[in-house]
């Protein structure tokens, strides 16, 4: 706001459509420039970002970089089972003479798909009852939202996770579900933060005199200015729902054999402990791997949205 | 400002948090498919076995009433049974739960300790190689998760070195000591057993440090960054004008302040630490009541799912409120607010 009031002071002080038109493009390419400029200060965020595009590309066209695609399905090759890496196979073959690299990076597909599903389905509803509650702040409905959303947040998201999926029939997709349901809480606290406080803005109140909707004055007046904390947030959390969905299927409760995943992976290599080690770390390794890929970004996106630091 | 009666809203909220946990749980429990008569009598048992069973259990009562007979049979500290290990669930709780909070106990101090120590000298040697060497474990405790440092440590300190057992609570050589607090380290010590004391805190220490790392690292780099920030703040710089020793500035005027994130944060990490020991209970083959909740629910054991979850819900509860209290202890603002807006 301020900085608007800035440059029209130094400028004519009527425009013609176009001219604001055109001074909006340019406002928005100087932003993208200076966000660009913030994220990519810190080299490690570059990193982060390099190596998710690398992670997802790779999960993407899993079946043609992998050297023994058929390896991700119902295949054994005993002769060739718990195989020491080498260059054949460069992470070694688990138990039952499957190549550990191509479950690897078959493996990445769930754990992606995880993260981000669960994100799309949480996002909506989570921020929806934030501001709601936000602007109704002190009225019944605030009381109603937020004491729920007291009560979900009262339990390890993790254990709800597992009694859920547990209940349901456990595979991917009802794995997601029993996250989802955890996580919008989390968005919901934070929305209602930002827009119980936006509530009292002078512009929500201008727009309130001039006779807006409710719908106008949450969706066009409040929802945009919670957009920065919400995307900061989505893009940290990525790494948790990753994280949860690969202890979802380390204890049997998430995606199902013979399908890989890299939690499953990792707990049943855990039995050949410390022998055949490698069916057990290479996985273990490569959720650090995509975790620390995303939190890197995250660091980064947060950096972009981040007020200037002293 | 009064602190009994922020004391009692906080109990007051947290009664009712724990109301809608119960209904949240009741919900889970019934949304499952198929007949928990039927389910705990077998499915070869006669029909007219179930339906007696489904009337003593008011399965055909209308939910609501169904949650009214839940809820007065658990606020008694009945829970049915355990359709796994045949017995009643609230025995099985009983046996479990102190293995986990001796685990979880451990780690908590484990993680503060280590993760406020951390951070100080990061902070005191900010952004020399001291500062560098912590901020990298810091990160790395960060993105790993537990289960990851479970299986390292197993293969590292377990098998490769030999350093500590990986399995179970006491070696099979040692005797148990008498069973009083079911901590087995404290257990030891009221028997006058050093033997089985050291025995019992070498099998902690692995399992106890795996679940700890994370809480660490991120206490450790709180701490650092709070720290950071208050150094530069105007009362450090006139306390240090008046002369004050810098090991009191640093001791008494910044390290309390900075101390109230880090505790906030640690709260928040011991609760999520009842959770996280489902999967470090699992490697380490730990008899806690995570591996207990761990087991109900691969069989679908209601009884005991849903009284594991109450449990550890009670846990996650009594620790915030501990940490609010803390918090508000080290925080003369927080009380001031919490007076303020009554």
């Amino acid at each position: 706001m301020a900085q608007s009031a800035n440059i029209s002071s130094e400028l004519p002080v009527s425009f013609t459509p176009q001219q604001i038109k055109q001074l909006e493009h340019d406002s928005r390419r100087e932003n993208r420039g200076r966000s660009w400029y913030k994220f990519s200060r810190n080299p490690m965020s570059v990193v982060g970002l390099v190596l998710v595009v690398a992670l997802v590309l790779l999960a993407i066209f899993a079946p043609v970089v992998t050297p023994y695609p058929r390896h991700a399905g119902p295949f054994t090759d005993f002769p060739h089972a718990k195989l020491v890496p080498n260059l054949q196979y460069l992470f070694g073959t688990d138990q039952i003479g499957r190549d550990i690299l191509t479950r690897i990076i078959f493996g990445l597909r769930s754990s992606l798909l995880m993260g981000v599903m669960v994100l799309v389905i949480v996002v909506p509803p989570g921020v929806l009852l934030g501001l709601v509650a936000g602007y109704f702040q002190g009225t019944w409905i605030d009381t109603v939202i937020m004491r729920i959303t007291d009560i979900f947040l009262a339990v390890p998201a993790l254990i709800l996770a597992l009694a859920i999926a547990s209940v349901l029939e456990p595979n991917l997709w009802n794995g997601m579900i029993a996250v989802s349901l955890m996580w919008w809480p989390w968005y919901t606290r934070l929305v209602y933060g930002v827009a119980s406080q936006l509530r009292n803005e002078y512009f929500v109140t201008a727009a309130e005199v001039t006779g807006a909707s409710t719908a106008h004055i949450l969706f066009r007046e409040i929802l945009p200015n919670t957009v920065s904390p919400i995307l900061t947030k989505m893009s940290l959390d990525i790494a948790w729902v990753i994280i949860i969905g690969a202890m979802l299927s380390f204890v049997g409760l998430g995606v199902q054999p013979p399908e890989p995943s890299l939690g499953t992976m990792v707990s049943d290599g855990a039995r050949y402990l410390p022998d055949q080690w490698w069916i057990a770390i290479f996985p273990a390794l490569a959720i650090v791997v995509v975790v620390l890929g995303f939190n890197l970004l995250g660091d980064g996106v947060r950096d972009m949205f981040a007020a200037e630091e002293v | 400002m009064s602190v009994s009666r922020f004391l009692a809203r906080r109990l007051l909220h947290s009664i009712f948090v724990l109301l809608g946990l119960s209904i949240v749980i009741f919900i889970i429990a019934r949304i499952m498919p198929g007949d928990p008569a039927r389910m705990a009598v077998g499915a070869r048992a006669p029909q007219w076995v179930v339906d007696r069973l489904r009337e003593q259990m008011h399965l055909n009562s209308p939910l609501p009433v169904q949650y009214f007979y839940w809820l007065r049979d658990a606020l008694r500290g009945d829970f049915g049974m355990s359709l796994v290990t045949q017995r009643s669930v609230t025995n099985d709780i009983k046996e479990f739960l102190p293995a986990s909070l001796e685990l979880v106990f451990f780690a908590a101090v484990l993680a503060a300790v280590g993760g406020i120590g951390l951070g100080v000298i990061s902070a005191r040697y900010k952004d020399t190689w001291i500062d560098n060497v912590v901020r990298i474990f810091s990160y790395t405790g960060v993105v790993m998760p537990s289960f990851v440092f479970a299986i390292i440590f197993v293969l590292l300190f377990g098998w490769m070195l030999n350093w500590f057992p990986v399995i179970g609570r006491l070696s099979e050589q040692t005797a148990a000591p008498p069973l009083v607090t079911g901590l087995m380290t404290v257990d030891s010590l009221i028997a006058g057993r050093p033997d089985a004391f050291v025995d019992a805190l070498r099998h902690l220490i692995l399992p106890a440090l795996a679940l700890a790392m994370g809480s660490m690292a991120q206490e450790a780099r709180i701490t650092r960054s709070s720290m950071a920030d208050n150094l530069n703040k105007d009362y450090i710089a006139s306390a240090r004008a008046l002369g004050i020793p810098e090991r009191d500035v640093m001791g008494r005027f910044l390290l309390k302040p900075s101390l109230i994130p880090t505790v906030s944060i640690l709260g928040l990490d011991i609760a999520a630490m009842l959770s996280i020991a489902f999967l470090v209970e699992l490697i380490f083959n730990w008899p806690g009541i995570a591996r207990y909740g761990m087991s109900a629910m691969l069989h679908k054991d209601l009884n005991a799912i849903s009284a594991v979850i109450l449990v550890l819900g009670v846990g996650f509860i009594l620790v915030n409120i501990i940490v609010d209290i803390t918090v508000a202890r080290l925080d003369p603002r927080i009380r001031m607010r919490a007076a303020r807006s009554e």
